[in-house]
């Protein structure tokens, strides 16, 4: 069943602003320790916002290209398991394009959850 | 009779008075204490002792009893009397770090601990950075801290306590253990330890001591640049490169991306300074190398910080978090791999 909004992007960018804004200041002057960490958990909760609103599609272009790349079938861990297993043998490596493009593509997505400012 | 229930604070207060007293053949008093840092082990503190009239102005490191520290902890940081010995030898060779004064004995009670001399100046990446007054040292960190690496690589390996040697190929083996024990797949990971593996550069004669976590946020700074280096925990023997390598891993630019020298200067400027202080050309594919490697590294501790907290060693929202700033380093590898000299 459908929730009613706000969406859970919706109530999480509002749990964020709210902390960030009004806890945020408060905690700094109150105990600048808990105001350190409060701005971590508010990052956090930013992470988990975009995560919803971008990982399910980003983990389907990523398991469609492993099944592309490693021309099998399967989960998204076993697929990035058996890729693991041929670069750690050497089996495959950076002078595979198709790999470079499938990498470039996964951490591009990857760090637009994670930290989309890191250059 | 009333019992009296003694904090930590007070404890730590009480036996530095009695071990501070003893190092200076006078009585001490104990003046500020205050508590700087680090969880439940690896702590630091802040005191000033009051010694025959004359202020001292002091830091102790301390390791209190009885706190595990978890195995790859225990296989990579030196215990606290090493550690003592390894910055004695270090600030006799000249090298710009705090004065290590004494070590505590058992019945002092407060575990592995020793008292340095406390040294002026920020470690605060954000200060030295952006902050007005440090906009002088700003143009002078690079060089010092190529300068300052060179002294610790001149320190004489006969003055050391004995380290561990950690070359190219065991640190490599290191990572791929860890990966193993955390489990899931890290194929970018995976792709740069392989090319790591097949350029890693040969063992050296003699090896060298490293101060293995040399970056900005382990030295102090004040207006006049670099004053004291910090955080000698990591400690080993092998090839200095892999200092000048770690000290320009993105992550410790900490936003000053076109700084790859700690977020203070250009990768030549560090090498420039390092070759007239060591009269040892830096030889640009293994720094390079060191640089790579240094990636990976601080990649894999992310993981093994979210890991502490995930396997219930400790209870730690910051730790669980650093494990989403491992893709950091993923991007900068991918980089990496295609600017290869």
């Amino acid at each position: 069943m459908a929730q009613d909004r706000p969406t859970a992007s919706e109530l999480l960018t509002a749990v964020a602003d709210f902390l960030r804004e009004e806890a945020v200041p408060a905690l700094d002057r109150a105990d600048p320790r808990l105001g350190f960490q409060m701005r971590v958990a508010v990052n956090a909760l930013a992470i988990l916002e975009r995560e919803g609103r971008l990982g399910p599609a980003a983990d389907a272009r990523e398991h469609d290209r492993l099944v592309r790349l490693l021309d099998r079938d399967g989960s998204l861990e076993e697929l990035n398991r058996e890729l693991a297993r041929q670069l750690r043998t050497g089996e495959r490596d950076e002078r595979d394009a198709n790999l470079m493009a499938h990498l470039d593509a996964t951490i591009a997505d990857k760090i637009a959850i994670a930290n989309p400012k890191w250059r | 009779m009333t019992v009296h229930m003694q904090s930590e604070a007070d404890q730590v207060r009480l036996a530095l008075a009695a071990a501070t007293g003893r190092h200076f053949h006078d009585a001490a008093e104990v003046e500020t204490l205050i508590r700087q840092s680090g969880g439940a082990s690896r702590q630091t503190w802040s005191f000033d002792a009051l010694v025959g009239g004359q202020h001292h102005a002091l830091i102790l490191r301390r390791d209190p009893p009885a706190k595990g520290k978890s195995d790859r902890e225990q296989s990579v940081s030196i215990d606290r009397a090493t550690e003592f010995r390894v910055l004695q030898a270090a600030h006799r060779a000249g090298v710009r770090a705090p004065e290590p004064l004494f070590e505590l004995v058992p019945e002092d009670g407060l575990g592995e601990a020793y008292v340095m001399r406390r040294v002026g100046g920020t470690a605060i990446a954000r200060k030295l950075l952006r902050d007005p007054p440090y906009a002088a040292a700003r143009g002078r960190i690079a060089r010092q801290l190529g300068e300052i690496a060179a002294a610790i690589h001149a320190t004489d390996p006969k003055t050391l306590p004995p380290l561990k040697r950690r070359e190219a190929a065991d640190h490599i083996a290191g990572l791929r253990r860890s990966l193993d024990l955390l489990g899931g797949p890290q194929p970018v990971f995976e792709l740069a330890l392989t090319w790591l593996d097949r350029r890693k550069p040969a063992p050296l004669d003699r090896p060298l001591l490293v101060h293995g976590d040399y970056r900005t946020g382990n030295y102090l700074a004040d207006e006049s640049g670099v004053t004291a280096i910090l955080d000698w925990e990591l400690a080993h023997l092998g090839d200095p490169l892999e200092d000048l390598g770690w000290l320009c891993v993105k992550s410790w630019r900490f936003g000053a991306i076109d700084k790859p020298a700690a977020g203070f200067g250009s990768r030549e400027e560090l090498w420039d300074a390092y070759e007239r202080a060591s009269g040892r050309r830096v030889d640009r594919m293994r720094a390079h190398w060191w640089e790579v490697f240094g990636t990976v590294h601080w990649g894999v501790i992310c993981l093994n910080q979210a890991w502490k907290h995930l396997s219930g060693a400790i209870k730690s929202m910051e730790h669980a978090t650093i494990g989403r700033r491992a893709v950091e380093t993923e991007v900068d590898l991918l980089q990496l791999l295609k600017a290869e000299p």
